[in-house]
């Protein structure tokens, strides 16, 4: 029922909203929950055990039984709490874990089955038989669990992600936080304030306590608006601080378009990294329920968010109140309905000497023994020195004191301190290097000592900056105490519920204790007490009062469960933000990119690049065709292909030539100035690193290409065994990759086409030499990977676009072209070249044939342990090449056996890495490695690949297949 | 997680690469025993408490750190290069592991 007057919800902006298909008005400033409060209505939402009918519980983030699904768009957002959503005009929710609806909901049945469905329930029950399991029990517990639906499609909306940088991060605007705000930012410090709510004020929007001679939410909304003028203050609301990590990161999550309609380009959420050097938390207090005898109707409400809905939403939650609360705090809810002129029929105080309260009757020593009302409360039971009294009440303010909002200070490990004065768990000390808490939150609970305490915070965090503090005077306010005598469960008739939406009771709590599961961790997964949307925060205290209470143990020695991120729920969209589709992963571009998609070619990932797969001629319908022509091409004409992808780095020094002799195992110091070698690096275990060229650019300069895959690896490890070992070298090295635009022109008119740009050079095989490439000085290098005559053109990168284009034009009026992947790996295999399909982490120089390459003069990187037994000889895999013996493909990955021996894993003789037909050879060829293989030239080995059903015999051979004397490309 | 790199100032975990203990500066002489050579690239403690490990400001400077941690507290307390500035460095110096005084070195097979 909307009250006549006050509240902080703009009357001129009337809000039409729809609510399980019926529209409703509310207006700007509602949540959902308070303008369905406002239209009457009551059930919002079905508990998820036993489907029984629920209202709201509270009005903040900790909610655990208003849970809706927000409809936009085709999209279905489940599990959003109806008292964080906020109305807008054309908002859509329906309720969830319900059908038909929230009111008349089938699996309504399970609440008459409760007495069979007790805690520990699934564990019993769906033993046995144990071929019942997968086949019946799993497809049904799974249809069943679980809150809310998705709407099966993708998430389109947009969300990102931030960092923010600050002196002091605050969190939580009520009077602690907007003390030590005000207090940090008037001292000239980097302020972040970050505020769950929609409107910064915390409790001081739902309470009429006056702060500094005027109402508290004017007192609240006058330092926000200084605080919004000053330059050095980031006001964050609806910003949800969500996990405390190390060194002063904070997560948060901001809720940027979900309380507008959807726009196009508007995030609905934003996840930020909160980097700060002091946190000031004032994070509050949640109110604590009495488990009584059916205390989960409609109409049960906290104490605290009967009065936020009456004073800050001008809603009346009932037309006639009743109040069970064990505090002083309660009192205020009691004396603001009466001033907003609601009844309030009673208030039951079990403390027996509990203040009377004007204008309604307080039984004191009393407790609320039963309730009535299965779509809505209509009377509850009290029980009153002995006799029983039953009032007529349509709602019950429930306070059984207050918790501090302490999970963030838990989440780096450590656990809160049991305070029995204020029976309540506070922070323990320090428990986040830099985090200060304050107020509520830190358990002191009366405005005035928030105001203070948020004071006395922000002069810490400001003393450990070195900055000096603003004298600001403390307003005054109200400093009672909250009084509170601790009562957490009322025995009686009936189920008493601890966790609202996970449908824990008091009884369930016992029961898991008797059965052994008495540890407070054991008793949360035996009942899932906490596992639910609100993780707790609702039940979790309650619970573990009435375990210790059961097992004889103390609050402090059961002690909590651990509080771990994120403190509200954070959708993985919002964390994922940008990284869905081509956002997955950074893409790098060669300077052909253009070129090459133009000529139709697929693109290929390799690490982050793109690079072309073939260049489709009319007529070739599979990637084979083109890949034999492009083979072809090479071997008889000539062909152009982008390897800019290769890493490249400049090393410069009087050191560099000794430094490479160290990384190498074989030695470039004695490599003359304009010529190339090949060289391997091996890991310090004695494994190949990579593999590539070295061109001698100078006496003190090199250029080392790199593979495409470890191009990164390489240049980390050079760093180290320079940094490490080699510190006092004269030697500086950087990465040139993306410098360099680079170009292999391969086949027997190589020369020809390298002679029609002008560039008259009679290199020798293994040569390098600076050129003129159409008026732009650039590098000729004479290397091979295809095994004909090849040469490698470099220019600086903005001219490679150009260049491509032009070598590419050049190729074809000789009859050749551009070549991709596919052709460049088909090309290599032909010649025995390895990758990283080789070079795969597990292979050393010997098993790859190059043992001879590991230099006996010299130290280096690896050197050692390649020495090691195990690591040379006959036991080895060592790479061989394979032909099948008939026309039949075969595949990488599939593993070798002798001829006659079964294929298990026991007779395993190797593995193929490399596969690809060969139109030089005919058929098939592979590379792989195979026990003892340089001995077994000539075998049969059976090629098995259980995944892709290939069973084949092949003949083992030499690795080069093609032009095995390298006559070709040293023509 | 945050690290400050003495070369660019506080920065993101993110910006780092993490590569074990710092053991691996203790690079054995090419003609030491296998023994010592298996303690060098295998060996390695696990301890509750402080550690010394190496990180790559890859995002960063390319600086290798050593990087002084406690894995119980999380607490940073130290973090060095591996390879700090010298005065004239013009000319080549040798190849040489960085030997730490007062680290124990582990017996071989103490990994039993």
């Amino acid at each position: 029922m909307r009250l006549d007057a006050g509240g902080l919800i703009d009357r001129s902006r009337p809000m039409s909203f729809r609510f399980d298909g019926r529209a409703y008005g509310g207006f700007a400033g509602d949540t959902l929950a308070s303008a369905l409060m406002a239209n009457g209505v009551r059930v919002v939402g079905r508990s998820f055990k036993y489907h029984r009918p629920r209202g709201m519980l509270t009005a903040g983030s900790e909610e655990p039984n208003a849970l809706v699904e927000v409809l936009e768009d085709g999209q279905q957002t489940p599990n959003v709490r109806a008292t964080v959503q906020e109305v807008f005009e054309g908002l859509s929710a329906q309720g969830q874990n319900a059908w038909p609806s929230v009111r008349w909901d089938v699996m309504e049945v399970n609440d008459l089955l409760s007495p069979f469905l007790s805690a520990g329930f699934y564990y019993k029950t769906f033993m046995w038989p144990r071929a019942f399991w997968e086949a019946i029990y799993e497809p049904v517990i799974r249809r069943a669990a679980g809150l809310g639906r998705l709407s099966g499609r993708h998430d389109e909306a947009a969300y990102e992600k931030a960092h923010a940088f600050c002196d002091v991060l605050v969190i939580g605007s009520g009077p602690a936080g907007l003390m030590a705000a005000q207090v940090a930012a008037q001292s000239g410090a980097d302020v972040i304030l970050a505020e769950e709510d929609a409107r910064m004020g915390g409790r001081l929007l739902a309470d009429r306590g006056m702060v500094d001679g005027q109402p508290g939410v004017d007192w609240a909304a006058g330092v926000v608006a200084e605080l919004a003028t000053m330059p050095n203050v980031r006001l964050m609301t609806r910003t949800t601080v969500t996990g405390a990590y190390d060194d002063g990161t904070y997560g948060a999550l901001e809720r940027v378009g979900l309380h507008v309609a959807p726009q196009p380009n508007l995030p609905r959420e934003c996840f930020w990294r909160i980097v700060a050097k002091q946190t000031v938390l004032a994070a509050g207090a949640l109110e604590r329920a009495i488990a009584h005898p059916s205390n989960d109707r409609p109409g049960i409400m906290m104490a605290g968010a009967v009065r936020a809905y009456v004073n800050r939403w001008a809603v009346a939650p009932g037309k006639r109140v009743t109040v069970f609360a064990n505090n002083h705090s309660a009192r205020a809810t009691v004396r603001d309905l009466i001033a907003a002129g609601v009844e309030v029929a009673a208030v039951i105080d079990p403390r027996p000497d509990a203040p009377d309260e004007p204008g309604t009757r307080v039984f004191k020593g009393a407790r609320v023994v039963g309730t009535k009302g299965r779509m809505g409360l209509k009377e509850i039971t009290i029980d009153h020195e002995g006799r029983a009294f039953r009032f007529e009440t349509d709602c019950l303010a429930l306070s059984g004191g207050w918790n501090p909002t302490l999970h963030l200070t838990s989440h780096l490990g450590k656990r809160p301190v049991w305070r029995a004065d204020i029976a309540a768990f506070v922070p323990g000390d320090n428990a986040v290097p830099g985090m200060i808490p304050a107020g509520a939150c830190n358990g002191d609970f009366s405005t005035a000592a928030c105001l203070a305490a948020g004071q006395a915070a922000a002069v810490r965090a400001l003393s450990v900056l070195g900055i000096k503090p603003a004298d600001i005077a403390l307003p005054a306010a109200e400093d009672d105490a909250t009084d509170m005598t601790p009562l957490w469960a009322v025995e009686g008739k009936g189920r008493a519920w601890l966790d609202f939406a996970n449908d824990v009771t008091v009884k369930d709590v016992k029961l898991s204790a008797q059965e052994g599961f008495s540890a407070n961790e054991h008793m949360k997964r035996y009942t899932t007490q906490g596992m639910a949307p609100d993780q707790g925060k609702n039940s979790s205290i309650g619970a573990l009062a009435v375990l210790a209470d059961t097992t004889g143990k103390g609050i402090p020695e059961t002690g909590t469960t651990t509080y771990r991120p994120p403190f509200v729920p954070v959708s993985i969209a919002a964390m994922g933000a940008g990284a869905r589709g081509m956002g997955f992963a950074p893409q790098r571009f060669t300077t052909s990119d253009q070129a090459s998609r133009d000529r139709g070619a697929p693109m290929i990932e390799a690490g982050m690049w793109y690079r072309p797969s073939y260049f489709p001629k009319p007529g070739e319908t599979t990637w084979r065709e083109a890949c034999a022509r492009e083979v072809a091409m090479v071997r008889g004409n000539v062909g152009v292909a982008d390897v800019s992808t290769l890493g490249k780095i400049d090393l410069q020094g009087a050191d560099a030539a000794r430094f490479l002799d160290f990384v190498y195992t074989n030695t470039f110091s004695t490599l003359p100035v304009g010529r190339v070698r090949y060289g391997l690096m091996l890991r310090e275990d004695g494994f190949v690193l990579d593999d590539g060229t070295s061109a001698r650019l100078a006496d003190d300069r090199y250029l080392m290409t790199t593979t495409t895959a470890a191009a990164g690896l390489v240049m980390r490890h050079l760093e180290f065994v320079h940094q490490a070992f080699c510190r006092d070298f004269a030697l500086r090295f950087i990465s040139v990759t993306e410098t360099w635009a680079q170009f292999a022109v391969a086949g027997p008119r190589a020369r020809a086409l390298i002679a029609s740009l002008g560039i008259v050079q009679n290199l020798p095989f293994m040569g390098v030499a600076s050129v003129m490439v159409g008026g732009v000085q650039g590098r000729l290098f004479r290397i091979s990977f295809s095994g004909e005559e090849g040469y490698e053109i470099a220019v600086p990168a903005r001219y490679g676009a150009g260049l491509f284009r032009d070598l590419v034009a050049r190729a074809e009026t000789m009859g050749g072209g551009a070549y991709g992947m596919e052709a460049l790996n088909v090309l290599r295999i032909e010649k025995g070249f390895i990758t990283h399909a080789e070079i795969h982490g597990r292979t050393t120089a010997f098993d790859i044939g190059m043992a001879g390459m590991v230099s006996a003069k010299k130290d280096c990187i690896g050197k050692a342990a390649a020495q090691r037994p195990g690591l040379n000889g006959p036991e080895r895999e060592q790479l061989v090449g394979l032909r099948p013996q008939g026309d039949v493909a075969i595949s990488a990955g599939a593993h070798l056996f002798n001829p006659g021996d079964e294929a298990k894993r026991e007779n395993d003789q190797g593995y193929v890495t490399s596969v690809g037909p060969s139109p030089t050879l005919g058929g098939y060829l592979g590379l792989a490695f195979l026990k003892d293989g340089r001995a077994r030239h000539g075998a049969t080995v059976r090629l098995v690949d259980h995944l892709r059903g290939i069973d084949v015999l092949c003949t083992v051979c030499d690795p080069v297949f093609h032009d095995r004397d390298g006559g070709k490309m040293r023509a | 997680m945050r690290l400050t790199c003495p070369l660019c100032g506080p920065r993101d975990r993110r910006e780092f690469y993490y590569s074990g203990a710092e053991d691996l500066l203790d690079r054995p002489e090419a003609d030491a025993a296998p023994e010592v050579w298996h303690d060098y690239i295998h060996l390695r403690d696990n301890p509750a408490g402080m550690t010394r490990d190496l990180w790559y400001h890859e995002q960063g400077c390319g600086a290798w750190l050593v990087v002084t941690r406690d894995t119980v507290s999380h607490a940073i307390s130290g973090v060095e290069l591996v390879a700090p500035p010298q005065e004239g460095n013009a000319s080549g110096g040798s190849i040489s592991a960085k030997k730490k005084p007062g680290r124990k070195k582990k017996e071989a097979g103490d990994a039993a």
